[in-house]
């Protein structure tokens, strides 16, 4: 029955015979001379829409396809809906050529799925969030874990092939619409052991035990200390900086004594460092400075005797200014709350001004495995060195990525500079994400492409399928420019 | 694994794909209950192809009184739907499949959580629920590779409509008939789909010269249709024409109303429209040529 020039698709068990210039049951695959090719390409990127026009739904054109808006390099096809290959080693659902600055360029645009793949979460705050290592659970099924904390930030890991194929069928589920809700720019609620539950939305605050984080402290205790001492001097005899980190005194610290503040006789809790500056004055907590404490007078012993005075001035703050309290020493020596004079408010003030608005940044990370780069070019190591030797670029739905040094092809993507719901997944359980290798033509036949598979961007267009147009985001570099471009721009 | 598995860009409305099988799915009420109307959704979704084409050749295969029931219950369902037409005419359970496919994983949804409306759209196929009270808002277009409304429905909880189908020559699959696009209303998703096609293939003029027609298999080797002449293309009818032939598919509709297998249908050939419905029926469907609201397409 099957006739001489049609071919057999394998893409799905209908197992379509396809004529020449015909396409599948699907609408997706089709015969192209003879070859099995895949024409359904949802989201280009189009540079000309960024410049103010919205984006434009297919299916709400009246009008056919003229093709103006698309002319050559300013657009740019994303990976986001082209299907995939996996598990089969067939060419990349797309393979596309344009024109770039008078160079043949291809850009081969696949939808990978990433079973090795997670997402690194940045938290703006000094508030303890769980200790390092510990789980961090979302629905009660553990989907990462609380690792190195930075400046400023704490920071989780979450996903990875462990929790998402390496523990129960359920972990596996719940890991994976963690993963996609995060990337896909969505809220999240999560647990940590011994630790807060915390919602982590990408480019929104984070949400500790139920409170809005604001701002990210201006430094550690000690380093607010350097930066504020001399808009203190002489207006207050003592600053504590309380910080879980590092808390600062002012009379002892080094800005302290170039000014020539004088000794006051304090006496903090905790483990002293250098001079002025105190590790571990309290336990990690929600309050003050990423601790534990909720009046500051608790990390104070008593004043020496011998070297402060009556009516000495104490200005005790937290490294974001969110927390302050002022007090003056009775004729016993003893702190007394006071409200705070207004010139020290000020400095209060310019702290909080300090802080950065606190906020969540997702990166996905996740690694081209074998069978992706095999769609790409019959010898995929070939790939892994180009992308290497810079002559390959790798984008995730239109983004830059960040390509980790080593082996394979590791990258990481900010999420927030993808177009919405980038992301899908299978229920393997693993993500979908887009991405796509741009390089030269030549460059291309080099490390072996299918080169009998590149479509003209034109001839995507005017196939008329499931085109979506959308807007190039403003602060990402055109996936087409060349590098230098990039630099000027 | 294949299916693909994603939501729209709205964030909204699920996106699943598997082979030839194209949904998008929108459920209303609480976020929770939708939430656990699209897992169910999936769930059931994942293993549809495979079933589907583990009984493939029989489904192609024309019904008549001696052919065996399908397994699965999707194939099952696609059998009953043609079942009215097997004696009259040429027909495969193939003709109900975008129909029952919606219908099955709309039922996949409704039993788990009491939604106030959601739908399947299978490819313009469409299984539709709505509880007391609810209404939906359907567009139809002639032509998918031109998508403009030609007119706009309007359901009715109480008008009992679980599918709405469309069948024409422009569309993926073949015609026999020459309607851009014949519209159903029905009970049931799959039975819309069926009746779709039997009213699509009767719109149309026997032997006319600006007809052109080929065999389904020079076009597709492996179509359920074997060597039927399908339609490939029409060229520019008369007034005359188009209302002949919009005659010959309204006496088909007409009858299957009567028959009770269809509610109501609109007929769509060159830009003229015929509507099909009993007196008390949606009325806004009469309204097909006047509206033009762009309000769900």
């Amino acid at each position: 029955m099957p006739e001489k020039d049609a071919i057999r698709c394998d893409a799905c068990p209908v197992l379509c015979y396809i004529k020449p210039g015909r396409m599948g049951a699907c609408d997706r695959y089709g015969n192209r001379e003879g070859q099995l090719v895949r024409l359904d390409p949802h989201i280009l990127l189009d540079r000309a829409m960024s410049r103010g026009d919205s984006v434009v739904p297919f299916l709400e054109r009246e009008r056919e396809w003229d093709g103006n808006l698309v002319a050559g390099p300013e657009s740019f096809v994303t990976a986001i809906g082209a299907g995939t290959t996996y598990p089969d080693y067939k060419p990349a659902p797309f393979i596309v050529s344009s024109e770039v600055e008078g160079v043949d360029t291809v850009t081969v645009v696949t939808e990978g799925i990433f079973s090795y793949c997670g997402v690194k979460v940045k938290i703006d705050t000094d508030r303890h969030l769980g200790p390092e290592t510990n789980l961090v659970r979302a629905k009660g099924e553990p989907v990462g874990h609380v690792t190195t904390g930075e400046y400023g930030s704490q920071m989780l890991s979450l996903g990875g092939v462990r929790h998402l194929t390496g523990g129960t069928r359920h972990e596996g589920t719940i890991t994976c619409e963690t993963l996609l809700d995060l990337c896909n720019g969505k809220a999240v609620e999560l647990a940590i052991d011994q630790g807060v539950k915390i919602v982590v939305q990408a480019g929104k605050a984070p949400v500790v035990d139920g409170v809005q984080e604001e701002r990210m402290r201006v430094g550690c205790g000690s380093a607010t200390i350097g930066m504020f001492a001399k808009q203190w001097f002489n207006k207050v005899d003592e600053v504590v900086v309380v910080d879980d980190h590092i808390t600062g005194v002012l009379s002892e610290h080094q800005a302290g004594k170039l000014l020539g503040i004088p000794q006051t006789g304090i006496k903090i809790k905790g483990r002293r460092s250098t001079p002025g500056r105190y590790f571990q004055v309290a336990e990690p907590g929600n309050a003050w400075g990423g601790t534990n404490i909720q009046t500051p007078l608790s990390i104070l012993k008593e004043f020496n005797r011998k070297i402060a005075w009556p009516g000495l001035r104490l200005l005790m703050v937290s490294t974001t200014g969110e927390h302050h309290a002022y007090f003056e020493l009775d004729q016993d020596l003893q702190p007394l709350a006071k409200e705070l004079p207004a010139s020290l408010n000020e400095s209060v003030v310019r702290i909080k001004e300090n802080c950065e608005p606190a906020l969540c940044t997702v990166l996905f990370m996740g690694g081209a495995g074998g069978s992706l780069r095999a769609g790409v070019t019959e010898n995929p190591v070939r790939l892994t060195d180009s992308v290497r030797d810079a002559l390959t670029r790798v984008t995730c739905g239109g983004a830059p990525v960040y390509i980790w040094p080593g082996g394979g092809i590791t990258f990481m993507v900010d999420v927030t500079r993808m177009p919405e719901n980038a992301f899908g997944y299978v229920p393997t359980p693993a993500l979908v994400a887009p991405i796509e290798f741009t390089l030269k033509l030549a460059d291309y036949a080099a490390l072996g492409g299918y080169l009998d598979q590149v479509r003209s961007l034109n001839a995507i267009v005017s196939d008329k399928t499931r085109l979506h147009h959308l807007a190039a985001r403003a602060n990402n570099p055109w996936p087409l420019s060349s590098a230098k471009r990039q630099e000027r721009s | 694994m294949r299916a693909q598995i994603k939501f729209l860009p709205d964030g909204r409305r699920l996106h699943l794909q598997d082979g030839p099988i194209d949904l998008i799915i929108e459920a209303f009420g609480s976020s929770e209950l939708v939430k656990a109307a699209y897992e169910a959704a999936i769930r059931r979704f994942v293993t549809v192809l495979d079933e589907l084409c583990s009984e493939l050749n029989l489904l192609r295969t024309r019904v008549g009184p001696n052919t065996p029931k399908p397994q699965h219950r999707i194939a099952r369902s696609m059998a009953a739907a043609v079942a009215p037409y097997s004696a009259r005419t040429f027909i495969t359970p193939m003709a109900a499949v975008a129909g029952a496919v919606a219908e099955e994983i709309l039922a996949a949804m409704t039993s788990v959580v009491q939604l106030s409306k959601a739908y399947v759209n299978n490819g313009g196929d469409i299984a539709l629920y709505l509880s007391p009270g609810e209404r939906f808002v359907v567009g139809m277009i002639a032509r998918p590779d031109r998508p403009s409304l030609f007119g706009t429905a309007t359901l009715c909880s109480s008008d009992a409509i679980g599918g709405i189908a469309t069948s024409g020559w422009r569309g993926r699959s073949f015609s026999l008939g020459i309607a851009d696009a014949v519209t159903v209303l029905a009970r049931r998703p799959a039975m819309a789909d069926a009746a779709a096609t039997i009213i699509a293939n009767a719109v149309n003029l026997p032997e006319h010269s600006s007809i052109h027609r080929v065999p389904a298999r020079s076009i597709s080797p492996d179509s359920d249709l074997g060597d039927l002449l399908v339609t490939e293309y029409v060229g520019e009818l008369s007034v005359n024409d188009v209302e002949l032939a919009l005659a010959n598919g309204a006496a088909v509709a007409e009858c299957l109303m009567s028959e009770s297998l269809i509610h109501s249908a609109a007929l769509r050939l060159q830009k003229v429209t015929r509507v099909v419905s009993a007196r008390n029926a949606v009325l806004s469907l009469r309204r097909a040529n006047l509206s033009r609201s762009l309000s769900h397409a």
